[in-house]
């Protein structure tokens, strides 16, 4: 097995009021992985994630940091772990140059060296300009880059993002998915909670589910999506149409006289679904999932695990 | 953490708190100058001036000693109080817990935060009072001595304030109906021998009057209290308070869930 980035063993978290959040979770970690965990709200991703920074106390069971017990070397432990949360947390007084330079401080590193490393990250995050304005006058998506810029600022070997695309537009989460995408290759392990499924689907290799502090999966990304036993496309027609035709073994449903959606098997091929279009002179102009193929496995594992 | 680093840490913490209260200079220090000023010469020059003489000397002499350990005590236990609350309020603490700080250093590190704004306020209220009167130093170490360990004792405070408040009305609560209180009362204004035997026995309980009568002792070389007692008594409450604000600092109390 490649080196664990995270191991975690027997995690569980009971609150003082005797909400159990976590029930004995088990999850590992490679180095080099971006992994995605998802869970519906409350289920226990963000317990999970403050646990591992410290920022709750677990009840039992056992979190290491590339082999660091963090019970047993705390400070080692944490010097590989950067933590973008999911709530802005940092002084809105401060300057991003002071909240990134403070930031590399914490972790040890001197000023001069914790500001050459504040240029090159706030540079990377287009934050360089702002570096000397109060952070309060910046944008949510400005806000948002400032605590990766944060969390870099250390070089962490583990980077987790609790839902750090919430409230961001689109074309800041896309670069914001480029960004991660290269720190990832370059050598970082990312591990990320969102409630945007595409995103996990698009930039994750492996994923755990956790629904009321269990882990309910936790396999690769393309194992989990092989488990769609159906999925439903929507066509675009080139050519409207005003009744759908019998066909012999689609399964589908006329949306609008230009729209057409049809599911098929996951053994089936899409080669079959266009020579059947073909033969009754359907021209599909585009062609599209109906629902994010995650989101519906997601949901399906969610309910089940609910008893519904 | 090796010690290099955690000096690194430290020194960021104590530089963080530093530019926070700098910052913020018209809420830090133009209250404390304002107010003792006020004192100066209303208690100082006008009531003074009818008081006459308190154990030998002028009465704005005998009260300007325990009106800059007050600055002091005020400031230190405010800067840390509301500092600690404010970024546990906000989620800043954050940043500091999820780095490999040690909880040693965070507690050193705002306590000495508070000490340098209440030490600052000090030298500053010390500057006004020599508008108004003149003022001799009797014995400079002992001076300095009280005004540092006191300061550490109310930062200590202030900490403790800090991690078990939550809300801002409780980081009021304790300034304003214990240490305000206990300050007056601890012989700021009076010498305890002024005092029916009763309250002179009561005014013992007041760990402040022993900080005051040292510190007073510094600067005209009298007290009402031995000076070994008095450095026994802050030395005792610096170590209780320590160890309760690391003890509670270690286990996360008031900022882990």
């Amino acid at each position: 097995m490649a080196d664990l980035a995270l191991k975690i063993r027997d995690l569980n978290k009971t609150y003082n009021n005797g909400f159990e959040a976590l029930k004995g979770i088990d999850l590992d970690v490679e180095h080099g992985d971006f992994f995605a965990l998802l869970g519906p709200n409350g289920a226990g991703k963000s317990t999970t994630i403050r646990i591992i920074c410290s920022l709750t106390n677990k009840s039992s069971g056992l979190v290491e940091i590339y082999g660091t017990d963090i019970d047993k070397d705390f400070s080692l432990g944490k010097s590989h772990l950067g933590v973008v949360p999911q709530e802005f947390n940092f002084s809105v007084f401060e300057t991003p140059l002071q909240i990134v330079t403070n930031q590399a401080g914490f972790y040890g590193i001197d000023k001069t060296q914790a500001n050459e490393q504040a240029e090159f990250v706030l540079n990377k995050l287009s934050l360089w300009d702002k570096r000397n304005d109060q952070s309060r006058g910046l944008s949510g998506g400005m806000k948002r880059r400032l605590m990766i810029a944060r969390a870099l600022i250390h070089q962490p070997r583990l980077l987790i993002l609790d839902e750090p695309t919430a409230g961001v537009d689109i074309e800041i989460r896309r670069s914001m998915w480029e960004f991660l995408e290269q720190i990832n290759d370059d050598g970082t392990t990312i591990i990320l909670t969102t409630h945007y499924l595409e995103e996990a689907e698009n930039l994750c290799r492996n994923i755990a589910i956790i629904d009321q502090g269990e882990i309910i999966e936790n396999t690769s990304m393309k194992k989990l999506l092989s488990k769609l036993s159906t999925e439903t496309f929507v066509l675009d027609l080139a050519h409207p149409i005003t009744k759908l035709p019998e066909f012999n073994k689609l399964e589908a449903k006329l949306r609008d006289e230009s729209t057409i959606e049809i599911t098929m098997q996951r053994d089936d091929h899409m080669n079959q679904m266009f020579t059947e279009l073909s033969k009754h002179g359907i021209q599909v102009s585009s062609l599209r999932n109906k629902t994010n193929r995650l989101e519906e496995l997601f949901l399906n594992l969610v309910t089940n695990n609910n008893g519904q | 953490m090796d010690s290099k680093l955690t000096f690194i840490t430290f020194t960021t913490l104590v530089r963080k708190e530093i530019t926070r209260y700098l910052r913020i200079w018209q809420q830090t220090f133009f209250p404390p100058i304002i107010t003792t000023s006020l004192y100066f010469v209303i208690f100082g020059n006008l009531i003074g001036q009818r008081i006459g003489k308190m154990d030998g000397f002028d009465y704005i002499e005998f009260i300007v000693p325990g009106l800059i350990l007050m600055a002091i005590i005020t400031n230190s236990y405010a800067n840390v109080a509301s500092s600690f609350f404010g970024a546990k309020f906000q989620n800043f603490i954050e940043e500091i817990m999820v780095s490999p700080t040690s909880h040693r250093t965070i507690l050193l590190g705002y306590v000495t935060g508070g000490v340098t704004r209440g030490l600052l306020v000090g030298v500053l209220v010390t500057i006004v009072a020599l508008f108004f009167t003149r003022l001799s130093v009797h014995n400079i170490a002992v001076l300095f001595s009280v005004a540092l360990l006191t300061s550490i004792l109310f930062a200590l405070g202030g900490l403790l304030n800090g991690l078990y408040a939550k809300s801002f009305d409780d980081v009021s609560i304790i300034p304003t109906f214990v240490l305000t209180p206990l300050t007056y009362l601890g012989g700021i204004f009076y010498s305890i021998e002024l005092l029916p035997e009763f309250w002179q026995k009561a005014s013992l309980i007041n760990p402040i009057l022993y900080m005051i009568n040292a510190f007073r002792y510094g600067f005209l070389g009298i007290s009402d209290i031995s000076l070994g007692l008095s450095f026994g008594i802050i030395v005792l409450f610096i170590i209780i308070l320590g160890s309760w604000a690391n003890y509670l600092l270690k286990n996360g109390y008031g900022i882990r869930t």
